[in-house]
């Protein structure tokens, strides 16, 4: 790893210039509002910067609402598991590895002890 | 000419067949070149009732053809040959074949011209893509296939009944507008509102379609959910119904998109927003309403899946689909990166890409019509994506952390098929005049002017503000590993074991009943043996075995002594 070459954005600097260029893209665009005359057909569109404002709140709402319902609906990854960790399952499981080649181990030989 | 006589699904069906019994290259050529004589013959076809027969007493039409059945036919035959390459390096014959007649079943249903033929392609698509999802050969994906073949059939069962209420309302199988009136409208809407994925009846696509193979989850993203746009838009245009519902479907998926963690179910989710865009626009009902929910059914099968594809991409080559596994692939996934991003970028409808000069026209008629709530989530709704989809996307998958993952570029059929769908994404975006040309109506919408261009940048660039100011806060959440429950849980966990408790209640109180049959009757049995316990009384326990033989014996004397006395 050490050796390995440093990618674009390895550099700090490269981040550092993205974000610029964003930061001064947003400036430029709410700027544009004043210049550029809008046909609008709401009366909120003649608001200054609305689609900018609203565009910003409504991702940090949506972010933080949705970071709130990790309380109510977040679960453990194996939450379901149960569904194919069944007898049945573990039979199908065994099916579906065998279709795929895959080798077993010694529960075979297990089974075959009294003969 | 015969062949305009043959409906569309038969080149494929065929296809299908020849591909099951050939191999190698010579199945590869077939399955290629059939999607595109399919679409050459398609393009030649004039429009109007192509084949029609009696069936009983009523009239059977397997193919017409139309302005809004050719949109979706000219585009599933894009999303069938895009498909087709980028699944070329697959070695599964199930999965070939299953494709070629699941891409065949949705051209079905789509110049299906009565219902009854409509209802029978609706249930191949879910007998043909369930393969898809089994192909996966995971436990996991049995069974969510499984849950998902269930649903599907049982939408074919809604539609099907509702057929017969149809005809017998109506006399007439023919599929033309339906709407809302008495049982047979409700029996239908649902069955498209099911294959459509309505709120609550969603879940179906977010369970299976991230379980299906990384080709199959191509092919599943074009076709079941664009048929019941379809439907919807032939059958419930206009249906006021469908506003808000289809509102709620751009709304809602978001927030768990952004909490999600397996990528591809994050684009599942953002698969729903974006059919709830469809939705709104046939709801809504008029000209450019229309234009727009069907051509951006067009241009959601293309960027949709292109982002499908990079994510399969990524599954095929790491292994890894979640998000907290991946990051930094950039680094050895460059081309990946730039086709996942132009997928990213169109489905956020930057302009000049092909999402901007579709979804425009959704939300320029929900303003024009009033519908000024619908307007505030559709634009919500629009920044909700370009975060989840946008963003959320390609962050996790190519940068964001270095994951120490370094996979290359996947084989050169997959990105051909990347690169083909991203240079319809920009070609459409660049020279919408060429989409808007095969629209059912002509509204001389222009999507490149200053006003639409200004806001909907402003939106983008300030979401990604918004995206930067959390990150930088540390208030973005995590990539985790973690299962998110939805309304899957009411089936998987609640009825389940709502019935279990049942069943082991109802077991108890039999178990009760016969036991208490069981009391009586030994008690019965055992009054009755008291009273016949006298030494010589019928079940006596005083007659020794010594007895029974003395009786054998004098049976056995009695009946010598006659044969003997017949013999005299």
């Amino acid at each position: 790893m050490e050796n390995e070459k440093k990618h674009l954005f390895d550099y700090p600097k490269n981040i550092k210039r993205v974000l610029h260029f964003l930061y001064i893209s947003c400036a430029l665009l709410f700027a544009l509002d004043f210049v550029i005359h809008r046909h609008t057909i709401h009366s909120w569109e003649n608001l200054w910067g609305f689609y900018a404002i609203y565009g910003f709140i409504g991702c940090v709402v949506l972010v933080l609402v949705a970071t709130g319902m990790r309380k109510f609906i977040m679960r453990s990854e194996d939450y379901y598991d149960y569904e194919w960790q069944s007898d049945q399952a573990e039979k199908l499981k065994e099916d579906l590895d065998q279709d795929s080649h895959v080798e077993k181990d010694s529960k075979k030989g297990e089974c075959n002890v009294d003969d | 000419m015969w062949m305009t006589e043959l409906p569309p699904f038969v080149p494929f069906f065929i296809g299908a067949l020849i591909a099951a019994f050939t191999r190698g290259p010579v199945r590869s050529v077939i399955m290629l070149v059939i999607p595109i004589v399919s679409a050459i013959h398609l393009w030649l076809l004039p429009e109007g009732v192509h084949l029609q027969f009696a069936f009983l007493d009523y009239q059977l039409i397997p193919f017409r053809a139309d302005k809004l059945s050719f949109m979706f036919g000219y585009v599933f035959h894009i999303a069938a040959f895009i498909s087709i390459v980028y699944s070329l390096h697959v070695r599964d014959t199930t999965q070939q074949v299953a494709g070629m007649l699941y891409a065949g079943s949705g051209l079905g249903a789509v110049f299906a011209g009565d219902l009854l033929t409509l209802f029978v392609f609706w249930e191949f698509l879910a007998f043909t893509s369930v393969f898809l999802i089994w192909a996966r050969k995971t436990p996991r994906a049995y069974i969510a296939g499984m849950r998902y073949l269930i649903i599907q059939v049982f939408s074919g069962i809604l539609l099907l009944v509702g057929t017969l209420f149809y005809v017998t309302e109506n006399g007439t199988l023919v599929f033309e507008y339906i709407g809302l009136e008495g049982i047979a409208g409700w029996l239908i809407f649902f069955a498209i509102g099911i294959k459509c994925a309505f709120p609550l009846m969603h879940n179906w696509l977010t369970d299976a379609y991230p379980e299906a193979t990384p080709t199959g989850t191509v092919f599943l993203s074009a076709f079941t959910t664009k048929v019941a746009v379809y439907a919807l838009a032939r059958g419930y245009p206009g249906t006021e119904l469908l506003v808000y519902v289809g509102a709620a479907m751009t709304c809602f998926p978001i927030f768990f998109a952004v909490i999600e963690n397996d990528l591809r179910r994050v684009l599942a989710y953002s698969l729903i927003n974006q059919v709830g865009f469809m939705v709104c626009g046939i709801g809504i009902g008029t000209a450019l309403a229309l234009n727009g929910a069907i051509s951006h059914a067009f241009n959601d099968v293309i960027f949709k899946g292109l982002l499908f594809m990079s994510m399969g991409a990524v599954l095929h080559m790491t292994g890894r689909i979640n998000g907290s596994d991946l990051g930094g692939l950039y680094k050895t996934m460059p081309k990946t990166t730039m086709l996942c991003i132009v997928g990213a970028a169109s489905i956020s409808a930057f302009p000049l890409l092909s999402g901007f000069v579709s979804k425009s026209m959704v939300m320029t008629a929900a303003l024009e019509n009033g519908f000024d709530g619908i307007w505030l989530m559709l634009l919500f709704a629009s920044a909700g994506v370009f975060h989840h989809a946008g963003i959320k996307i390609p962050y996790f998958a190519f940068f964001a952390h270095d994951s120490g993952l370094r996979a290359s570029d996947p084989p050169t059929n997959m990105l051909i098929a990347m690169s083909i769908a991203a240079a319809l994404c920009i070609g459409i975006g660049v020279y919408p005049a060429a989409l808007y040309s095969v629209l059912p109506y002509d509204t001389g919408y222009n999507p490149y002017d200053a006003t639409h261009v200004l806001a909907q940048t402003q939106l983008l660039f300030f979401s990604a503000l918004a995206f930067v100011w959390l990150n930088l806060r540390g208030m973005y959440p995590p990539e985790l590993r973690s299962t998110n429950l939805d309304v899957d849980w009411t089936y998987r966990r609640f009825l389940p074991s709502i019935l279990q408790r049942s069943a082991s209640s109802i077991g108890k109180v039999d178990k009760a009943i016969r036991l208490s049959f069981l009391n009586g009757l030994n008690r019965f049995l055992g009054s009755l043996s008291r009273q016949q316990q006298g030494p010589s009384s019928l079940l006596s326990k005083g007659h020794p075995a010594g007895s029974m033989v003395m009786w054998v014996a004098v049976f056995l004397a009695t009946y010598l002594l006659l044969v003997f006395i017949r013999q005299l």
